[in-house]
């Protein structure tokens, strides 16, 4: 029971260092735009893992309206990152 | 049996978890935008399903769990559109390795301005 919460809690961590350090380093901004929609994805899967495991639904709403609008963010990057236009043609 | 709930609750959860592990490490070792996206998508559908089906053992409520339906439908059809402006403005902008392609459809379109989709 304490190993399985153990690995939860450093797979948990250990994936936010590595997606926080890919925002840090990313080479373009696309690449950052990925990197802070897996941390968003694992700020989900966090908030509904302590949710299960401490039998309570107070976050409940929070994980619906997380879900809805945090695509907008990589979508609006998406959509007004400048294009390195006449390099590669 | 209360005691098997919370084991099966607890490797949901966990394979939850290493889903978004992966996924970092993935978005650490690979080259390029598009092969980073494919490691991205892993924890956004098959990790929250699993979470959110470890939700629904571990509270035992319908309640909760029609609410945990309309966020994995709203997950599944937002985390397709993401990806979709996320990749096709990295083959637009020349972010990609364009060696490693091995078939490249839009090599026609990259004339059309970005409003007229494709």
């Amino acid at each position: 029971m304490m190993v399985l919460l153990a690995a939860i809690y450093v797979a948990f961590g250990a994936a936010a260092l590595l997606s926080v350090w890919r925002i840090i380093i990313g080479p373009s901004i696309l690449d950052r735009a990925v990197a802070s929609d897996v941390l968003l994805t694992l700020v989900i899967c966090a908030l509904g893992a302590e949710m299960a495991l401490n039998h309570h639904t107070r976050t409940l709403p929070l994980l619906l309206i997380v879900a809805a609008v945090g695509v907008f963010g990589s979508i609006s990057i998406a959509r007004f990152v400048a294009r390195r236009d006449g390099a590669d043609r | 049996m209360n005691e098997l709930r919370e084991i099966v609750v607890l490797v949901l959860i966990l394979i939850g978890a290493l889903l978004c592990l992966t996924a970092a490490i993935g978005l650490l070792r690979f080259r390029d935008v598009p092969t980073r996206l494919h490691a991205a998508t892993k924890p956004q559908v098959l990790g929250m399903i699993l979470i959110c089906i470890a939700i629904a053992i571990a509270l035992e409520s319908w309640a909760v769990t029609a609410f945990l339906v309309p966020v994995v439908i709203i997950q599944f059809a937002t985390a397709p559109l993401s990806a979709h402006m996320v990749g096709r403005q990295a083959y637009r902008n020349g972010t990609i390795d364009e060696r490693s392609l091995v078939v490249d459809e839009l090599a026609d379109d990259k004339r059309t301005p970005p409003a007229a989709g494709g």
